[in-house]
């Protein structure tokens, strides 16, 4: 198995919150472009490769979404050299002072969030988590110099350096989602050895984080007969120990609740027991709050499935995830999408309600 | 040795970011102590390590009557302990020095001798309420995480991880708090100063109760101290109505001169000598607006015989964070003020 780690690396050193996916994308088209037969954009961002199959056309297809798009900030105001925040994507506050960011404006300028003087603030906000309203970015600059490079709208993005740490766990930001397009990497990467008969849309999705939206076309466009989805999902950590949480590094998720349609369950937990992957049934019953939410109701209703590689500190600049659950995603994923035979779509029934 | 106007360029920038990757979180300052002393031991005459790890350093002046002039810069920063292993590789820590722990959440952090990285995470937004999200989360609900198979014993040191960067009119970076005031002084010993004799200390746990100064100042009996650190600069706008008076100093006005503050009163002829030597010279300085924080003077002023002292800081912006922010003139302008200054120390100086 290839080392996807430099890769990973690079994916989360890269800026590419929602709806500017621009420099991630480019990153992952670079590294796709060999490994796939077809490459485009989607009107609204989305990132297409087409791996064809080997059977005669017209082939059925499987659509992989993993999406590429990142939290982050951007500039409401400017003021006295300082800039003021607003969140794209769900950011607990607490998280923010001290890390380190880009502002994207006329130029990339490094900064950091800082919590400003309390005498700066209302007597009854001093002692309270700082609010977003109330937290600026210092650039170095001076006042002018800001005022000329920086204006509102700009983005922000998290600037954290990725972190190698014991046990062969990485740590940065963005690993929401990044390590899932990782994953997926290492499946287009497997399959160029492996024999599959249906075509493989692998997709890098855009605005998931704030809309679903480039799952949601992607999956129209696209129109594939079954969709599987790769998101981050809850680790084991401080503060984190709910029966919806799974120990880093110990193995992936396979979803189940009404996004996910339950043949697919089954099928995805008999092939890894098969391949001797460890898996844990990630339940979430009504919304998953992935990319399966949307793409399970585009065109006629597809049949979506949900991989999850468990992730700590979620949706902080130093989130956490266990390289070897990337390798275990990705590995399901090629075995699974050889494994698919031409009337694999015949046999999808809703009705398998024990399979778990 | 030639009298030469210290100067910052490339090799002070250098070395200021040695200084600054370095960990010496109080009680161990290791680390910043083999820096100093490397550099410094080819300019004095005496040079000793004592019984806390303070580097005591002397220089030897030439002329007649000479004042034992002490210059103290603590080499400390602010940090944590680990005290606990929780398995998995996470630990428990205490914070040393003050840190304001709405300051630790969603770090980097750097571990023992080896500088092993870690994080101080927090948990996912998601299962959090909007309640929650309003309240600090506290040291004790925090935890150092160093990857699952972590060899890390508890009770070493740790801090955020070095970020120095140089960035337009600014340096950013932990600790600098005091490691410009380590550098500073490190630069005046290159220099000569023939009318005094150099007592200059590099002190430990300054952070942690102004004690290595103490000792070092009893070792050295001085007849006048100088302490050289960094002060907060608390020059932010207003987010509410009025204006900002509580700005302690502000960045780009030059080096701050203490008058008064938590732990002293500046003796008022080394004010008055320090801001005539700024105005002679034409460099900027500014008055630190008294009231609140501490230095070592505090320590210094009362140790043994007791000295006057004055404090002489670089302004910082966030202090005790994971980045602080700093401007680079006010710390040339420090270096040549000082370097002023000590030139014309006399025994007069000192007369009521």
């Amino acid at each position: 198995m290839t080392d996807i780690l430099p890769f990973l690396k690079s994916l989360i050193s890269a800026p590419g919150l929602s709806a500017y996916e621009g420099p991630v994308a480019q990153l992952v088209q670079d590294k796709w472009k060999p490994l796939v037969d077809e490459i485009s954009m989607s009107r609204i961002g989305s990132l297409h490769g087409l791996k064809k199959g080997r059977s005669k056309p017209p082939r059925p297809s499987i659509m992989i979404a993993t999406h590429m798009d990142a939290i982050g900030l951007m500039v409401t105001k400017v003021e006295d050299g300082f800039i003021h925040l607003d969140e794209i994507g769900g950011i607990d506050v607490r998280i923010l002072p001290g890390t380190p960011v880009i502002v994207h404006g006329k130029q990339d300028l490094p900064g950091v969030i800082v919590m400003p003087s309390l005498k700066t603030l209302p007597e009854d906000l001093r002692d309270g988590a700082i609010g977003l309203r109330h937290l600026l970015v210092d650039t170095g600059l001076l006042p002018s110099k800001v005022a000329s490079l920086v204006r509102a709208g700009d983005l922000v993005s998290f600037n954290t350096p990725p972190t190698e740490l014991s046990g062969g766990v990485i740590s940065g930001h963005s690993l929401d989602n990044r390590a899932s397009v990782a994953a997926l990497t290492i499946c287009l990467e497997e399959l160029q050895t492996k024999l599959h008969l249906w075509d493989v849309w692998a997709v890098a999705t855009a605005q998931e984080e704030e809309t679903l939206g480039g799952a949601a076309t992607s999956a129209f466009h696209l129109d594939p007969d079954l969709a599987i989805v790769v998101d981050v999902t809850f680790a084991k950590g401080p503060g984190a120990d709910g029966w919806e949480t799974f120990p880093l590094g110990k193995g992936i998720t396979l979803g189940w609740g009404a996004n996910l349609h339950p043949y697919l369950y089954k099928k995805f937990k008999e092939l890894a027991d098969k391949l001797e992957i460890p898996v844990a049934m990630d339940i979430t019953p009504a919304h998953s709050g992935t990319d399966a939410y949307s793409i399970q109701v585009a065109r006629e209703g597809i049949p979506t499935m949900l991989i999850g590689i468990p992730l700590r500190y979620m949706h902080t600049p130093v989130e956490m995830v266990a390289v070897n659950d990337i390798q275990r995603a990705g590995r399901l994923l090629a075995e699974f999408t050889s494994s698919l035979d031409m009337d694999f779509v015949s046999k999808i029934s809703w009705e398998d309600e024990d399979a778990k | 040795m030639p009298n030469k106007t210290p100067t910052i360029g490339a090799a002070q920038f250098k070395l200021l970011e040695k200084l600054c990757r370095a960990v010496g979180v109080s009680g161990g300052e290791s680390e910043v102590r083999k820096i100093v002393d490397d550099e410094i031991k080819s300019f004095v005459d005496e040079v000793k390590v004592d019984a806390l790890g303070n580097v005591l350093a002397t220089q030897k002046g030439r002329g007649a009557k000479r004042l034992r002039l002490m210059l103290d810069a603590h080499m400390d920063e602010v940090g944590f302990m680990l005290v606990a292993d929780d398995g998995d590789g996470l630990y428990r820590f205490k914070t040393i020095g003050g840190i304001d722990p709405r300051n630790l959440v969603g770090k980097q952090v750097v571990v023992g001798k080896e500088h092993t990285l870690g994080v101080i995470g927090a948990k996912p937004i998601h299962h959090t309420t909007p309640d929650e999200r309003k309240k600090p989360l506290a040291e004790d609900a925090l935890r150092i995480d160093l990857g699952p198979e972590s060899k890390i014993k508890v009770g070493e040191r740790g801090t955020f991880a070095p970020n120095f960067q140089r960035i337009g009119p600014s340096l950013m970076s932990k600790s600098l708090d005091n490691r410009l005031g380590v550098a500073t002084l490190i630069e005046l010993l290159k220099v000569s100063f023939p009318n005094v004799d150099l007592c200059v200390a590099f002190t430990v746990q300054e952070e942690i109760g102004l004690r290595g100064a103490k000792v070092a100042a009893q070792y050295f009996k001085p007849d006048l101290a100088i302490v050289v650190d960094a002060t907060p600069a608390k020059d932010l706008p207003m987010q509410f109505d009025g204006e900002n008076i509580f700005y302690n100093t502000k960045l780009g006005l030059g080096p701050a001169i203490y008058v008064s503050n938590f732990s002293t009163i500046d003796d008022p002829r080394l004010v008055r000598f320090i801001t005539n030597a700024a105005q002679k010279a034409k460099i900027p300085y500014q008055i630190r607006q008294p009231g609140g924080g501490g230095t070592n003077a505090g320590s210094i002023q009362r140790a043994g015989v007791g000295a006057p002292v004055i404090s002489i800081s670089v302004p910082h912006r966030y202090t005790h964070s994971a980045m602080s922010v700093a401007r680079v003139d006010d710390w040339k302008n420090m270096l040549a003020l000082l370097h002023v200054a000590i030139r014309q120390i006399t025994p007069a100086l000192l007369k009521r």
